[in-house]
């Protein structure tokens, strides 16, 4: 007795629980590998998963097992040139001890070996954002841009030549052709068949007017069948296309980060994070995403990403000067009207006394009205100064467009973004 | 035989063709006496295999960790390229259930369906180690009750807490088998209804042992204990606890921890019945594989003399076949021990030899079987031995010679390895015991059992593991004694004992001291 179950429509992922609890007991060790894989990836590559390895002595499950030492007999197949009694130099190296056909033997060796296996794009971003708290992703319906697009909307009669559809204009031609030559071939054959009819008579009984009407006829045949055009205008058929409008499906994201001295390699790293959240979050968004890198000092530098997160500057701070660089960016490849523009700050909250002003009145009369959104983290435990000041006065101005959060741990990254990611579910 | 018509020809399969298969392989199956339990045939995707795979081919199994672990390194193997899944997993039960892949050709579903449904599930029907260790029709039950079980503990204690409970017992899985006493067979239903009165039931017993007011030592037992002087109380009267030695670890954790709490004793009693089930596939590998491979070759034969399979699906499997049974030498880089299937299918299928074609060899050496009726013998066989004795019974000089086995004895004391024995007159017989110790459990693991619990001393746990030929215990041994005192909840001691001598000491926790060592 036997039956067949097709099993295959039934849930595949039965391991996932065991694969959860293994994820979490090692936690720690993925978290460093993780860690170690943000640092080394660009903000641009974090979408994929990550192998990990975790040192194989870590995650053994012991048993009572054979050492080395003792004597042990071993019985293995394929002799070649060994005779009863000979003796041999012990291999370096640990010899193939237990050969008991388990194939077990080798987790009892001592190399370091790794136990490797790969995080799935999901995990690796939860272990990223691990601490990060973030909710569901809800996320915001973007402002739209309206702009055309010319799209194909099928074949028409009339259009200009470089649009000419060969193939198929040739077919019409074809058909046209077929058409109107299939009468005059049939009156052609016939009026032959009626000329070798009558040629084939006795001479005697021959109607030679007959003869010249037929063979007139038959030259005037020929002739119409010759003058069928090849391709005629009529037969032209060309690419039709219209304007559709489409959504601006492409984003900019400014990177401004302040590199002055008071800025330590773990704001940077906090600072990563916040950058990488928000270019998730446009990259689900939008078809295309682009990055544009501003440090600062006393002078801004656009530069590139390595450079941006990994050099090292000292000096005062002036973020007008940032500002100013995005600001003359945008006017020179990011016009409003195509772009999606978005601007994240990171900084600890130094700024050159009188700047703040600066900054506060180049938000308010240049670049808030062609940003959709701007972020400003400042990553400091001590009072805020200045420049927190002057952008408090903006986010009142721009409750829905500005956002801003003091941040002491990676954990504080996600309020930042509470509007951004919020509004969906509202509308 | 009259030949027909193939039933099918090329790679594709569908379940009308399988089904034929599977009806005409049965009928020969019948032919040949192979008894088996209801096929339960289950077709499913690559990464339903993974899983399969992932949960050491337990239909169900409850949560852990290590099965987590399993998978991913099955995944990441698979995904690299670097294996291959297995074509088949068969489990025994009633009915045996055999899962086939879906990407299988269908020479692989043919051969997969030879070999698992009829070659495996005979040998589970069959084998005395799994009439007795085994209940193939309470397995699944019990396997779903095991689940139930462990997922309402993580529900009332926490997941950490069973966690680290399963972490301990598996550690000890291996000693968890009562080895020559006969088992009960499991049942979750009768599980399912004692487990309640169990878990009152053991807490009594245990609070008896370890009650603190010790019982009124019988009068009678006076005499046995020459040295009352040092122990005028009577209070070491009872002697040593327990007075046998205990093999099963797990078994005696379930019934005298003192301070495991009921469920815990429930959650070590399924490991231990889980390791009890696999217990007969540890030591019947050769025999099981080689059985069930010796059976897809004899019926895919079949098949095709009877022309129910082409030449084209014959040749692909035979390919298959060829790769599945090779046994690299000892020194090719793809050596990896002695292939059970090359091991179990020569033997096999030089049984056969030897009753339909004996040599004076075969006549010397076996004259019992030689020239007797093959299918009886190989059934006997089947039936009656696990691999240990099965080589010792019939590895013949034949296949010795054809695997061209060799042995080498490697001894610390010497500084270089000695080939004991080759395959020659002079050397068949000590391969053959060599061979046979290979395959014997009690020479693979150490010997490892309960010697005292100090009940009226500091409860302190001692085992003792008796040293064959020099072999220590590996350096695993430190994780595993914290997993032990983790269990019994006091001290645990080890001493390794060789002719008599303690060779050795290890103690958990360590002591402030440092490590004895004698």
């Amino acid at each position: 007795m036997s039956y067949f179950i097709d099993r295959r429509p039934n849930a595949r992922n039965k391991s996932a629980v065991n694969r959860q609890r293994f994820l979490k007991r090692y936690r720690a060790h993925i978290k460093r590998a993780v860690e170690e894989s943000v640092n080394r990836r660009s903000i641009t590559d974090m979408e994929r998963g990550e192998k990990v390895s975790i040192p194989s002595r870590d995650i053994s499950e012991p048993s009572f097992q054979h050492g080395p030492g003792g004597r042990r007999t071993i019985v293995s197949p394929g002799n070649k040139q060994f005779a009863e009694g000979d003796r041999l130099r012990r291999p370096s190296g640990g010899a193939g001890g237990g050969g008991s056909g388990e194939g077990q033997a080798s987790n009892q060796g001592e190399g370091v070996d790794e136990f490797v296996f790969t995080l799935s794009r999901e995990e690796f971003l939860d272990f990223v954002f691990d601490g990060l708290a973030l909710p569901h992703l809800e996320r915001k319906q973007l402002r739209v841009l309206e702009e055309t697009r010319p799209v194909r909307a099928g074949i028409s009669r009339e259009g200009v030549p470089a649009r000419i559809n060969i193939v198929r204009s040739m077919r019409e031609a074809q058909a046209r052709r077929i058409g109107m030559r299939a009468p005059l071939k049939r009156a052609l054959r016939e009026a032959q068949e009626a000329l070798a009819a009558e040629e084939r008579q006795d001479p005697v009984l021959r109607n030679p007017a007959r003869i010249d009407e037929l063979k007139s006829e038959i030259e005037r045949l020929e002739k119409r069948i010759a003058s069928i055009p090849f391709l005629d205008t009529y037969d032209l058929r060309y690419n039709h296309l219209t304007r559709q409008p489409m959504p601006s499906n492409q984003a900019v994201m400014f990177c401004v980060m302040d590199v002055s001295g008071s800025m330590t390699q773990a704001h940077k790293d906090i600072g990563k994070r916040f950058f990488l959240l928000l270019y998730l979050f446009l990259e689900r968004n939008y078809e295309k995403v682009e990055l544009v890198f501003v440090r600062h000092h006393t002078v801004a530098k656009e530069v590139d990403e390595e450079e941006f997160f990994y050099s090292r500057e000292t000096g005062g701070t002036i973020v007008s000067s940032a500002l100013t660089l995005v600001d003359r960016i945008i006017e020179a490849r990011y016009s409003p009207e195509q772009w999606n523009l978005y601007v994240a700050q990171a900084s600890d909250g130094d700024n050159w006394d009188d700047d703040s002003s600066t900054c506060l009145k180049l938000l308010d009369e240049s670049l808030m009205a062609k940003l959709q959104y701007f972020t400003y983290v400042e990553i400091t435990p001590h009072a805020h100064q200045a420049l927190w000041d002057a952008y408090a006065t903006i986010k009142t101005a721009y409750p829905e467009r500005f956002a801003m959060e003091q941040i002491v741990q990676a954990e504080d990254i996600y309020p930042v973004f509470r509007e951004l990611f919020r509004q969906r579910a509202e509308s | 035989m009259t030949r027909r018509k193939p039933i099918a020809t090329g790679s594709d399969w569908n379940f009308e063709t399988l089904e034929r298969y599977e009806q005409a392989i049965a009928e020969l199956a019948r032919e040949y006496r192979l008894d088996t339990y209801p096929n339960q045939i289950e077709i499913i995707t690559s990464e339903q295999m993974m899983d399969a795979y992932a949960s050491v081919g337990m239909p169900v199994g409850y949560h852990h960790w290590s099965f987590g672990k399993q998978f991913l390194s099955v995944e990441q193997a698979y995904r690299r390229g670097q294996m291959g899944l297995a074509y088949e997993l068969v489990i025994n039960s009633d009915p045996c259930i055999a899962y086939l892949m879906e990407e299988n050709s269908l020479m692989m579903q043919v051969l997969v369906i030879a070999h698992a449904c009829y070659g495996h599930n005979s040998f589970f029907k069959g084998n005395y180690l799994f009439q007795t260790w085994t209940d193939a029709s309470a397995i699944v039950d019990y396997l779903v009750f095991a689940r139930k079980y462990v997922a309402q503990c993580e529900e009332r204690h926490g997941v950490e807490a069973v966690e680290q409970l399963l972490d301990a017992c598996h550690a000890l899985q291996n000693y968890g088998v009562d080895r020559y006493k006969r088992p009960s067979p499991i049942s979750a239903e009768a599980e399912a209804r004692r487990q309640e009165e169990r878990e009152a039931y053991l807490q009594t017993q245990v609070n008896t042992l370890w009650s603190t007011i010790p019982e009124r030592a019988a009068p009678f037992a006076d005499h046995l204990l020459p040295d009352s002087e040092n122990d005028p109380l009577g209070l070491h009267r009872h002697g040593r606890y327990p007075s046998e030695p205990q093999e099963n670890l797990l078994y005696f954790l379930e019934k005298n921890a003192p301070l495991l709490e009921p469920w815990q004793r429930e959650i070590v009693r399924i490991v231990r019945k889980l390791a009890q089930y696999f217990y007969p596939q540890r030591q019947t590998q050769v025999m099981n594989e080689g059985w069930a491979t010796f059976w897809h070759y004899t019926l895919m034969n079949r098949l095709y003399d009877d022309g129910l399979i082409d030449e084209g699906l014959m040749l692909e499997f035979l390919q298959s076949h060829t790769s599945v049974v090779s046994q690299p030498d000892y020194d090719s880089p793809y050596f990896g021990g002695i292939n059970p299937y090359a091991l179990g299918f020569a033997m096999f299928s030089d049984i056969q030899r030897i009753c339909q074609a004996p040599t004076d060899e075969d006549r010397e050496w076996f004259p019992d079987i030689a020239g007797s009726d093959w299918l009886d013998t190989l059934h006997f066989a089947m039936h009656n031995f696990k691999d240990e004795s099965f080589i010792q019974q019939f590895l013949s000089p034949k296949v010795i010679r054809d695997l061209k086995l060799f042995s080498l004895v490697d001894d610390d004391r010497d500084d270089s390895l000695q080939i004991e024995a080759i395959h020659d007159d002079r050397g068949y017989r000590r391969i053959r015991e060599a061979l046979s110790v290979q395959y014997a459990l009690s020479a693979r693991e150490p010997n490892i059992q309960v010697w005292e619990a100090d009940i009226r001393g500091d409860r302190s746990l001692t085992l003792r593991h008796v040293q064959d030929r020099r072999r220590p215990l590996g350096q695993s041994l430190f994780p595993v004694l914290r997993h032990l005192h983790q269990l019994w909840g006091f001290p645990v001691k080890l001493e390794s004992i060789e002719n008599g001598d303690t060779v050795r000491r290890y103690q958990w926790p360590i002591p402030e001291t440092g490590r004895e060592s004698a």
